[in-house]
């Protein structure tokens, strides 16, 4: 279960940050608050060219308009990150996934010290550790989970003009729309970074051996 | 083939087949509550689906949120306008006297309104912002006649359940569904900010639709009409906008 909803939302990861990006291009732009347009100073402006001739880029061309099956293609893959997220987090929750595996134990934690220097060293895990989650892994996992993932959905439906006349509380708490919008951006960063030091770690314990080990969920012993 | 992993295959096999049953259970009873949008098909169907159905469920009376006096925008944005035609022009020169509002399918009165019988109507108002899908917003007052207001007077009829609507732009249309239609918010906008619409922003008529994004709110109307069936209309995807790859529904 733990691997099937791994590539699920490694699909609609790679959706929604590809349409995300196309959306972003429509507008390059971020505000504080509730409003934000191109006659208002932004927060940060990230100086692309734009989908729209409306936006002043300072570049002398305007990009193809792709926002159309972006979004439809955004919200179909949030959906399906949503439903893999449910499904993930029940079974984490009552299959003892969370407790048994993504809970730093008081060893773990101990060990920490340890853990921060293998890390710097790029050391290759140990084939027991081979099986387990080392408490690095742990803490960013559920940094990823509980934290990052959970804002992700809460600025995006934010910014929904249909979701927050229903739950206006949902865009007020964060301070408004514009910025749910800068929020939904922010935490892209940091989810694009998590996935960057994941794949860095992957090929640094052997990307074919962990590659193979979460698809088929066998661990070669002499790897 | 090992004990466990039939056990496995068909223990998945049945919940394949129970989740299929479900998925077509449930489309079913959508269907019967008029919780599936008109481009419903195609790749993006469940997606576009699921949020309509989603948001039908939770927002049917929900309302659009408000803002005070202080918040509305300063300079807002007008966003550009495709050239407006000869006719328009016309029609402009002579200070719109000559607009027409024309209503007609599933009503017991068709009627043409003429844009003084408009401003004639009871108003409403709401602070409301405006978004469009690329990512910008602003707020402002909006004032003018509430679309029920029109529906009732027209006589509409009780299959009704989805408003079309047309604006002078050449091929520029839009449809909503009757929970839109007859929210209180839902406007036919004839002034903003206090003042009469100014053509940038839609003038002399533009309904004005806060639940969705910007571009259900087509500026420039110049007809409604009644109808219990979208199909009939264009490609039957519901309006201009999924026929140029934007979704019909645009709550999020």
């Amino acid at each position: 279960m733990v691997r099937v909803t791994h590539w699920l939302t490694t699909l609609a990861f790679v959706a929604l940050l590809i349409t995300g990006g196309e959306i972003v291009l429509s507008h390059p732009r971020f505000y504080w608050g509730e409003t934000g347009n191109v006659n208002m100073k932004p927060w940060l402006n990230l100086h692309l060219p734009s989908s729209r001739d409306t936006v002043p880029t300072g570049y002398g061309y305007v990009l193809p308009d792709q926002n159309g099956w972006s979004r439809y293609l955004h919200f179909e893959a949030a959906w399906l990150a949503v439903g893999t997220g449910l499904l993930y987090l029940l079974w984490g929750i009552f299959a003892g996934h969370f407790r048994r595996n993504l809970v730093p134990t008081r060893s773990n934690l101990k060990d920490i010290g340890m853990s921060i220097f293998q890390h710097l060293r790029f050391a290759r895990p140990s084939a027991e550790e081979a099986w387990s989650y080392n408490v690095l892994q742990r803490i960013s996992y559920l940094l990823v989970i509980f934290v990052l993932a959970p804002l992700m959905l809460w600025t995006g439906l934010a910014m929904s003009y249909g979701f927050v006349s229903s739950f206006p509380l949902s865009v007020c708490l964060l301070g408004g729309h514009q910025t749910a919008r800068s929020l939904h951006f922010l935490v892209t960063i940091l989810l694009v970074m998590f996935l960057l030091v994941h794949v860095v770690m992957v090929v640094v314990a052997g990307f074919r051996a962990r590659m193979r080990g979460m698809i088929t969920g066998r661990v070669k012993e002499t790897a | 083939m090992s004990q466990i992993s039939r056990r496995k295959l068909i223990t998945t096999g049945i919940a394949v087949a129970a989740g299929a049953s479900g998925v077509a259970i449930a489309a079913k009873i959508a269907k019967a509550h008029g919780l599936i949008p008109p481009d419903s098909g195609g790749m993006y169907g469940p997606g576009t689906t699921l949020t309509y159905a989603a948001q039908r469920l939770l927002t049917r009376h929900s309302m659009a949120r408000e803002f005070s006096e202080g918040e509305v925008s300063k300079d807002p944005f007008a966003n550009e306008v495709a050239p407006l035609g000869a006719e328009f022009g016309r029609l402009q020169a002579a200070g719109f006297v000559d607009w027409k509002l024309n209503v007609d399918g599933m009503a017991a009165r068709p009627t043409t309104f003429s844009l003084a019988e408009i401003r004639s109507f009871p108003r409403s108002s709401n602070t409301t912002m405006i978004g469009c899908e690329e990512g910008w917003s602003y707020i402002a007052q909006w004032e003018g006649v509430p679309l029920s207001y029109i529906l009732d007077r027209v006589g509409a009829l009780p299959q009704v359940r989805y408003i079309v609507y047309r604006s002078i732009q050449p091929d520029w249309w839009e449809s909503i569904d009757m929970a839109d239609a007859l929210h209180p918010q839902t406007l036919i906008t004839h002034r903003m900010n206090g003042g009469d619409l100014p053509v940038p922003f839609g003038g002399p008529i533009r309904l004005r639709v806060p639940r969705q994004l910007g571009y259900k709110s087509v500026k420039y109307i110049t007809s409604l009409t009644l109808t219990d069936d979208l199909r009939k209309f264009g490609k039957g995807l519901g309006s201009s906008a999924p026929e140029g790859g934007y979704s019909w529904y645009a709550g999020i």
